[in-house]
């Protein structure tokens, strides 16, 4: 009792803060946390939440042109389940304090980032297959080790999207493996939608442990707990074998098996081209963005009018 | 209007089965009850994951936290007469 009636607070909530950690316990909104672990988990939630509703618009580009009413269906639920995982995640970020109208005001003023990824385009069918695949593909692995964060809300929101994220990905191989049984053409487009999306699904880890200076903090508060590269080599490991099962190739000259540790390693990343795409020069940067403001805008006046009939009712009463 | 608006936000309870406790799942933005029901279905309840909802505006929620735990719970801690083991029970007596 003694030392908490002497030693100034900030202290002793920090030691149990750490504490906490420490027993692998969740830290939950109205708890006491460092500023700078407050930031860093908000701003890493509302990364990921931009991600899975900017990550709407590519796979979006295809549901008129879906191959079959099967084929449609299942792209739509896709879709529908990304926006979902878009919600949980602002409403996991929100419960640190920041309003959802500021999250989608510092993604517009480009102050908030999203995932690289989709800032490329999908250009033919091959694409939705690719992305369901590789992107999704991996996505779980990131999340499934997210589920394991150390701040409540986001490990909860965490846990729910990787139940819905298997199908995601089997949709996603299904079509490439479909595709690989098909004609010599559509066996060409698999592939070359493989050669397109390889690389910069990897790059989805971020750079090298290396070169992520933020990384050792992150890992210290438990907010992430594998490092970009760990976490990427388990995809890849995965991922080859898939690829190997329908007829793939894996579009990597320097590509080599380890037998010791049963692991591939790859050739160099490109990360003048990741790095390019992050600062926005990506083949489709400026389109994601403007498409997201000019629907934000469009249905500004649905959110206005519920909030007068809302009003209206509470005179009502 | 020129602040734009993400309306109230509300907690969402969902009852997996009947019989079963309601669970909190998140929350959602919406004017009143009915919209906020309808949201809480669409954004939590795409593969029969309910069949209730509760839904709650977040600003009614009152909440403990963790650095309240030894004030509000600590009472509790020399109770064990609370709990069955406490009690010796006599050789051979049986379903007690
Ligand atoms: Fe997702
Ligand atoms: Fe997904």
């Amino acid at each position: 009792m003694e030392d908490i009636l002497t030693t100034p607070i900030s202290q002793t909530a920090l030691a149990h803060f750490e504490a906490r950690l420490q027993n692998d316990e969740k830290i939950e909104p109205k708890d006491w946390m460092p500023e700078a672990y407050r930031k860093t988990v908000l701003r890493q939630m509302m990364q990921h939440a931009h991600s899975e509703v900017i990550g709407m618009q590519p796979e979006g580009n295809w549901v008129l042109r879906a191959p079959s009413l099967r084929a449609k269906k299942i792209l739509l639920a896709k879709i529908q389940d990304e926006g979902g995982h878009g919600l949980y995640l602002y409403s996991a970020a929100e419960t640190l304090g920041m309003d959802r109208t500021e999250m989608i005001q510092l993604l517009h003023e480009q102050k908030a980032k999203y995932s690289s990824i989709f800032n490329y385009p999908a250009l033919t069918w091959a694409d939705i297959g690719a992305i369901g695949w590789l992107v999704d593909g991996a996505a779980i692995v990131n999340q499934v080790s997210l589920q394991r964060t150390s701040y409540g809300p986001y490990a909860r929101a965490m846990v729910r999207i990787c139940k819905e994220e298997s199908f995601h990905q089997r949709q996603g191989y299904e079509i490439m493996a479909t595709m690989m049984k098909g004609t010599p053409e559509q066996q060409a487009m698999a592939q070359d939608a493989m050669n397109r999306w390889w690389w910069p699904s990897l790059m989805m880890f971020g750079p090298h442990d290396a070169d992520s200076p933020h990384t050792e903090q992150s890992m210290e508060w438990k907010i992430k707990r594998e490092s970009n590269d760990r976490l990427r080599q388990k995809f890849i490991d995965k991922t080859i074998d898939q690829a190997y099962v329908i007829g793939l190739t894996i579009p990597d000259k320097d590509l080599k098996f380890n037998e010791e540790t049963k692991s591939y390693s790859i050739g160099p990343i490109n990360w003048d081209e990741f790095w390019s795409v992050v600062k926005g020069n990506g083949p489709c940067n400026k389109q994601r963005m403007t498409h997201h403001i000019k629907y934000h805008e469009e249905g500004r006046w649905v959110r206005e009018a519920l909030e007068a009939f809302a009003k209206k009712q509470i005179e009502m009463n | 209007m020129n602040v734009d608006t993400q309306l109230e936000l509300w907690e969402v309870f969902i009852q997996k089965n009947n019989g079963l406790p309601f669970k909190h799942e998140g929350s959602v933005h919406a004017s009143d009850k009915e919209t906020a029901l309808q949201h809480a279905r669409d954004i939590y309840t795409r593969r029969g994951e309910g069949r209730t909802i509760w839904v709650v505006p977040a600003k009614y929620i009152a909440s403990t936290t963790a650095d309240d735990e030894a004030m509000f719970f600590d009472t509790t801690d020399d109770k064990a007469y609370r709990h069955p083991t406490f009690y010796v029970m006599p050789e051979g007596a049986k379903q007690i």
